[in-house]
């Protein structure tokens, strides 16, 4: 990956400032809020949601518009939105609950809600260790895509998690849930166009 | 807490707590500051009160008066906690009738400010406690509901009562989801209704209560989750059987009928047993039934808590 060029650290420095920008979104009007625990916890949680469903944007639009140079973003975006679900973590743990680690043991044991956002974010440990290209070079790209599938796991956990926070109305979550479901099924329509196109070539072969 | 310990105050001896203090009206600081009062709202919104002390106070810090009319949930005007402030204002208070009616021996029609003028205000020092796990401690300001029920004189057929908020979704935004059943409903066992802390509050911090408090009129209940607290009241029913309540309709596994405050029962999905209230770091223990316990506990001997929670 060519990082060197005046242009591409131009690029890169745009997209660390976009993707930090939450953070101060989050914080800044958390100083104020009735409720800054409840603010800043929500707030991480949310956009880190955002950040996974950007990230697989990318792929999608890279193809239907025909910019490959797409692809060479994904890894900052999933690596920002994985920080932000640390820092959603970080603040239950350290704001909300204050190290009380009992109650956070019971609450991961007990509270389906958060048994599922604990479960997503164990998955996605192994993906921001293997983010790397070393790690992509070591563990070969079958593999590294193999494993790097669990997103397709991990974002719908996102959701559901979110949606068994909320006690009704579900609004927000059927539009996020909407745009999820549009950006798997667009792979799983890929990949069958894909597979008839291998057909077709074989077939083709064979005649 | 400077509540009394004693668990059979009865409406009378507030009344006579308030004779004792000479009916010593009072009108708060709101007045002084001239058209925004304390919870910052127009003049209109915000009128001052007089009120009588009473008894009923806990000695906490009072929540910022702006948390209190800033934080809200108020389904009927949106679901985030900051769309209650920004949306209530198209609620029209005036005029407004509060129909009292069922198993009663004198169905009645109040309008609001002749039944603001009827009763004492009083003075009432609540620890406000949602069921979402955060708490605040408000001055309200109203007279009890067993007051209002004495004189429609309830039958001995009534057991329960009901209360409905309004329905009208021009005035009230968030009525146009219907993620809940409108109208907004509550109930309590007449008991409950009946006990001397539950409260018709008409006012908070010495001015009429901000719309998106409820107003005019609402119900508190401070031995109970938040949401036993029905807003904005147009109707109050004596009734024979248990009515139905709207957070029990939407998830009746996670809101039940009575609503305790119970720090050993908790909700499905978060535990009871702390509270974080509101302007504070640390989480605090959530005490049985919200610290009412020696008022309130008496009602409830015998019953499993966990089974009607
Ligand atoms: C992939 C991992 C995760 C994602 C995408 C995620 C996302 C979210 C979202 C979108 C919300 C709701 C925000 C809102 O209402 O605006 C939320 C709330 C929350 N999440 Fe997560 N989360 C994840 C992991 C976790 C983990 C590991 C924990 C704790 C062990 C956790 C605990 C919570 C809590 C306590 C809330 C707030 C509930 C409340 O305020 O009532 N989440 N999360």
């Amino acid at each position: 990956m060519a990082k060197g060029s005046i242009k591409d650290r131009l690029i890169y420095a745009a997209m660390w400032l976009a993707l930090a920008a939450p953070l101060p979104i989050v914080l800044v009007p958390a100083l104020t809020a009735f409720n800054p625990i409840e603010y800043i916890l929500r707030g991480l949680g949310l956009w880190g949601l955002r950040l996974l469903i950007l990230g697989l944007v990318i792929t999608p639009a890279a193809r239907i518009f025909n910019l490959p140079v797409l692809i060479r973003y994904r890894r900052t975006v999933g690596l920002f939105a994985f920080t932000y679900i640390v820092l959603h973590l970080l603040s239950y743990v350290v704001l909300d609950q204050f190290f009380d680690w009992n109650r956070i043991f019971q609450d991961i044991l007990k509270r389906p809600f958060i048994t599922i956002g604990m479960g997503a974010f164990l998955a996605l440990i192994p993906l921001a260790v293997t983010s790397t290209n070393g790690m992509l070079r070591r563990l070969g790209p079958v593999l590294w895509k193999r494993l790097h599938s669990l997103i397709y796991l991990i974002v719908p956990a996102g959701l559901v998690h979110y949606w068994l926070m909320v006690k009704a109305d579900h609004d927000s979550q059927i539009v996020y849930g909407a745009i999820i479901a549009v950006l798997l099924a667009w792979r799983v329509w890929d990949r069958f166009q894909a597979a008839q196109r291998r057909k077709a070539r074989a077939a083709a072969k064979a005649s | 807490m400077l509540i009394r310990q004693t668990p059979d105050l009865t409406e009378n001896d507030v009344t006579d707590k308030g004779l004792y203090y000479g009916r010593r009206t009072f009108m708060t600081a709101a007045a002084a500051l001239g058209s925004t009062g304390l919870l910052g709202l127009d003049a209109a919104q915000a009128a001052p009160l007089a009120t009588v002390k009473s008894p009923y106070k806990v000695d906490e810090e009072l929540t910022d008066p702006k948390a209190i009319a800033g934080y809200n949930n108020f389904y009927e005007f949106g679901t985030d906690k900051s769309d209650p402030a920004r949306y209530a204002r198209s609620l029209k208070t005036r005029p407004w009738t509060l129909v009292v009616d069922g198993l009663c021996a004198k169905p009645q029609r109040f309008d609001i400010d002749a039944l603001m003028k009827r009763f004492p205000i009083e003075e009432r020092i609540y620890r406000h406690r949602c069921v979402e796990a955060w708490s605040m401690v408000v001055p309200w300001n109203g007279f009890p509901l067993a007051s209002l029920l004495k004189v429609v004189e309830p039958t001995s057929a009534a057991k329960f009562v009901s209360f409905t908020t309004l329905v009208d979704p021009a005035q009230m935004p968030g009525q146009k989801d219907d993620f809940i059943k409108w109208p907004y409903r509550e109930g309590l066992r007449l008991d409950e209704a009946m006990h001397p802390l539950t409260l018709l509050a008409v006012g908070i911090y010495g001015e009429t209560i901000p719309n998106q408090n409820g107003a005019p009129i609402r119900l508190v209940a401070p031995w109970k989750y938040g949401f036993k607290g029905g807003k904005s009241l147009v109707k109050i029913s004596l009734v024979d059987k248990q009515p139905q309540t709207s957070w029990n309709m939407i998830n009746g596994r996670e809101y039940g009928f009575y609503s305790n405050v119970n720090p050993e029962v908790d909700h499905p999905r978060w535990s009871q047993a702390t509270e974080r209230r509101i302007g504070e770091f640390a989480r605090r223990k959530t005490l049985p039934f919200n610290g009412y316990g020696p008022q309130v506990a008496s009602m409830y001997s015998g019953m499993d808590l966990r089974k009607f929670y």
